[in-house]
């Protein structure tokens, strides 16, 4: 018992916002040295607990146990002051500054009266070498990119010398590469004693990093138990309240070859070169490949998004498409993968956000509020939307709740070819399942949908064919049987790309 | 999954908050304090007087509404009615020898007013966009272009407009209507527009949606710079409105004329609960802020104990606590 001592706990942790109750009463756990995973659905309640924990917010009722001695933390810089940090799900990074001083924001070196750059550098470099990034400290944060930012994130975590760390899934935004390096971290932190808590809706990461694992379910505790005791189907059916075992539906067969979109020798200069194909009526056309292999550039080239040479093709007609509103005009549709910084007004509520892009539809004269709010009661239960109430500000769903919202969004424009940018990043597995089976629906219908994914067996799962791409090029297409892990990696390491050609 | 839609998500309740009831709060411990004051205050005379003296600060003041809430910001409007009114002034009297002095040329001088404001706006709305030059910077190259211009078609002294056709003009200003001076019917015609515009048009919400985030509303097909350039656009024909009403009431314009509207109309906005970062937008509070700050004027003329010097310290006192108001409403929410 003494080498496990309880770092951090939660006592009987309740909170509510306003008259809407997100946590019941939660206890839990976290022991020096141990990895505790904490899973549950969207809106479940993990990022809140978490918050609670941190500092970031106080629980409604409940208190907080720091080494046995109850503790009051008076906000998150008192949290961080006795060693407990929060990693958001949110990236929490100031933009226009570097990345160095990112990492010190706030526990600045210092230098007599002045900032110690050259230790603060020195030490950036050290961490991000660790973690096995190319990142240089001097850079802009702005000009990082998403992973890149995540690996910042924990850097920051790692120089305050936490010995409770909280991170609200951190691999959401990694490739599986990524991860890797973070769980060497992670082990290592464990190794030293540190205490952590992580969540993920990635089940199979979780069977294999943590020690323990507690599902939360609708702001309760559902139960908490060694990882050994648990399959990931188990604590899938713990997680949902039902069985998720079919992640993926059967996949339809395509009916006919009639080809819908064309696309050919499309660049975006610098980022996309020479990329030609071509996507069928029923169809879903998976497109592969590492982060920053050019798929998003390709996509935002061909909706107008990005300037883009080439020649585009819908149903045989030569078309130009300059700008979104020329995709929307010829029923195309792309669903970002930025969802915070491009796909939702953040500090709106559900309502405008649902028609900002399909807005004309509800306009005779002027806005027909009605029939709007008639979308949304539509949406919500078609996307299974989960919010405390309807008037919450997006900014404030979970992030599970937010990604629903931008497929209804999208999906509210009726496109006949959509193109979806990460389908299901940070949402749970029971989501997932209905998200594939709606993008399934979608092809059986007759349209037609490209899915980026950097998660590789969604690509395989959901996908008729796949594209892969390498740095800015198509480097390889797979059909059928042919679609698997290893054939995909090998185009996307460029393995295979010359032996085909 | 398994609980019905309607457990899960509640109808919107009607909520009251600080940050709705605070103008309307401050406007009704105004007047209070005033009948306290002074018997003469709560006669409809004054209140009328007070509020058709606003009318063209919070014509302005409604353009500004448009251009913040779209995450814009206009410093320009104040130099831009004197530059109107100057050029109205001299359009008119030109035309004295041809069109004589009646109806007409007030009815010419007025389009040139709106034309001449619109044209104003949209150039610094083309400076944003086209140009991609910072709002904050744009308007206040043209606050100093408006304002030297003005000085210089001045000739350095006052403009005035023919005295007859000021005669003719006049009412516009000081008539009435069933009973209510002219100006306070523009004023809640355009208000009650306005609301509707910013509420339930797709400008309207397209604007919000930009200064919301604009990036959002690129991926959303809006058409950014053009609705930009409509809110920049819409807050200059607004001057020219604004200008319209204000030209019979003087009959002249010189180099002092509208000064530090700008900063009266940007107040009035904030107090009103737009917010200053864009995203969201309250017309009727923007005309209950204006109402408010001509108020604390009127209040202070009618009282002996407080220096009416000190007027603009309590309009800036007020705008503080406006914004403090606001900050309170986002950490409840
Ligand atoms: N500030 C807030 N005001 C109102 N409701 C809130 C607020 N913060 C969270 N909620 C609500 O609390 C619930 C739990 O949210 P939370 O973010 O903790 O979920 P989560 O388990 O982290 O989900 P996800 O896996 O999607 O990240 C959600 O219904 C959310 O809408
Ligand atoms: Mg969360």
């Amino acid at each position: 018992m003494e080498e496990n001592s309880a770092s951090l706990a939660g006592v009987a942790v309740s909170k509510s916002f306003g008259p809407v109750q997100v946590l019941y009463g939660i206890d839990l756990t976290l022991r020096s040295g141990e990895v505790h995973a904490l899973i549950g659905e969207n809106g479940a309640g993990k990022s809140t607990l978490m918050k609670v924990l941190c500092g970031y917010q106080g629980p409604t009722s409940g208190h907080l146990l720091l080494d046995g001695q109850r503790v009051v933390f008076h906000d998150s810089a008192d949290a961080e002051h006795k060693g407990v940090v929060l990693i958001h799900q949110e990236f929490n990074l100031a933009e226009q500054l570097s990345v160095e001083a990112n990492i010190f924001l706030g526990r600045e070196m210092q230098a007599g009266a002045l900032l110690d750059r050259r230790g603060m550098h020195d030490r950036s470099l050290q961490l991000l070498r660790e973690l096995e990034t190319e990142i240089d400290p001097r850079q802009l944060v702005a000009d990082l990119s998403v992973p890149e930012k995540q690996m910042v994130e924990i850097a920051k975590a790692l120089v305050r010398d936490a010995r409770v760390l909280v991170m609200d899934e951190p691999t959401a935004v990694l490739t599986a590469k990524e991860s890797e390096v973070l769980f060497k971290q992670i082990e290592r932190l464990r190794q030293q004693g540190v205490a952590i808590l992580y969540t993920s809706h990635k089940l199979d990461e979780v069977k294999s990093i943590a020690n323990v694992v507690t599902v939360l379910r609708d702001g309760r505790h559902v139960i908490t138990a060694p990882v050994s005791d648990m399959s990931v189907d188990q604590m899938a059916t713990h997680m949902v309240g039902r069985d998720v075992s079919d992640l993926f539906p059967q996949k339809s067969v395509l009916a006919g070859s009639e080809i819908v979109l064309e696309v050919e020798h499309l660049s975006v200069p610098g980022r996309v070169f020479d990329a030609s194909f071509a996507l069928r009526r029923g169809e879903i056309l998976g497109f592969a490949g590492l982060v920053g292999s050019g798929r998003t550039e390709l996509m935002e080239g061909l909706v107008g998004l990005r300037h883009a040479d080439g020649s585009i093709k819908i149903n045989g007609a030569p078309i130009r498409i300059r700008s979104l509103r020329d995709a929307s005009r010829h029923r195309l549709a792309y669903l970002t993968e930025d969802r915070k910084g491009h796909g939702l007004l953040l500090n709106m509520r559900m309502r405008p956000n649902l028609t900002l892009l399909g807005l004309d539809r509800f306009v005779h004269g002027l806005i027909d509020e009605k029939a709007e709010e008639k979308a949304l009661e539509k949406a919500i239960s078609d996307f299974d939307i989960r919010a405390g109430d309807r008037t919450v500000r997006v900014g404030n769903l979970s992030g599970g709740n937010q990604q629903k919202l931008l497929l209804a969004k999208t999906m509210l424009v009726e496109p006949d070819i959509v193109i979806i940018d990460e389908p299901t990043r940070g949402i749970d597995i029971g989501t997932k399942q209905q998200i594939y089976s709606f993008i399934d629906r979608l092809a059986r219908s007759g349209k037609s949908v490209i899915v980026i994914s950097s998660e590789m067996a969604e690509v395989i799962g959901l996908s008729h064919r796949v594209m892969v791409m390498k740095a800015g090029r198509i480097v390889g297409e797979l059909e059928g049987r042919d679609i698997g892990e290893e054939s995909i990696v090998r185009y996307a390491m460029g393995l295979a790309g010359s032996a085909a050609a | 999954m398994s609980n019905a839609v309607s457990d899960r998500i509640a109808a919107p309740r009607v909520r009251f908050k600080l940050s709705v009831l605070g103008p309307l709060l401050a406007l009704l411990l105004l007047l209070i304090l005033g009948a306290l004051l002074n018997g003469n205050f709560l006669t409809l005379g004054n209140i009328m007087n007070v509020v058709a003296r606003s009318a063209s600060i919070g014509i302005i003041a409604i353009g500004a509404t448009f251009v913040i809430t779209s995450g814009g910001l206009d410093l320009s409007v104040g130099s831009m009615a004197a530059f109107t009114a100057g050029l109205m002034i001299i359009i008119m009297n030109a035309l004295v020898p041809t069109l004589g002095t009646g109806w007409m040329v007030v009815v010419v001088g007025m389009l040139a007013g709106l034309l001449i404001g619109g044209g104003a706006g949209a150039a610094n709305g083309l400076l944003v966009t086209a140009g991609r030059i910072e709002p904050f910077i744009v308007t206040l190259g043209t606050l100093g272009i408006f304002r030297a211009l003005i000085t210089f078609l001045a000739n350095g002294g006052t403009l005035n407009l023919n005295f007859k056709v000021a005669d003719v003009y006049s009412p516009i200003y000081s008539g009435n209507i069933a009973g209510i001076p002219v100006p306070i019917i523009v004023f809640a015609v355009i208000a009650i527009a306005a609301e509707i515009v910013l509420r339930r048009t797709k400008f309207g919400r397209h604007a919000a949606a930009i200064g919301s985030s604009e990036q959002v509303a690129r991926y959303s097909a809006i058409n950014v710079d053009r609705v930009r350039l409509m809110t920049y656009a819409l807050q200059g024909a607004l001057v020219g409105v604004a200008t319209m009403l204000y030209v019979p009431r003087f009959g002249s314009a010189n180099s002092s004329t509208a000064v530090l509207w700008e900063l009266q109309a940007i107040a009035a906005v904030i107090i009103g609960g737009t917010m200053l970062k864009g995203g969201f937008g309250r017309i009727w509070g923007t005309v209950v802020g204006v109402i408010i700050l001509e108020l604390i004027g009127n209040i202070l003329n009618l009282q002996s104990l407080i220096s009416p010097y000190l007027n603009q310290a309590f309009q800036g006192a007020i705008i503080i606590v406006a914004v403090l108001l606001q900050r309170s409403k986002r950490a409840a929410d």
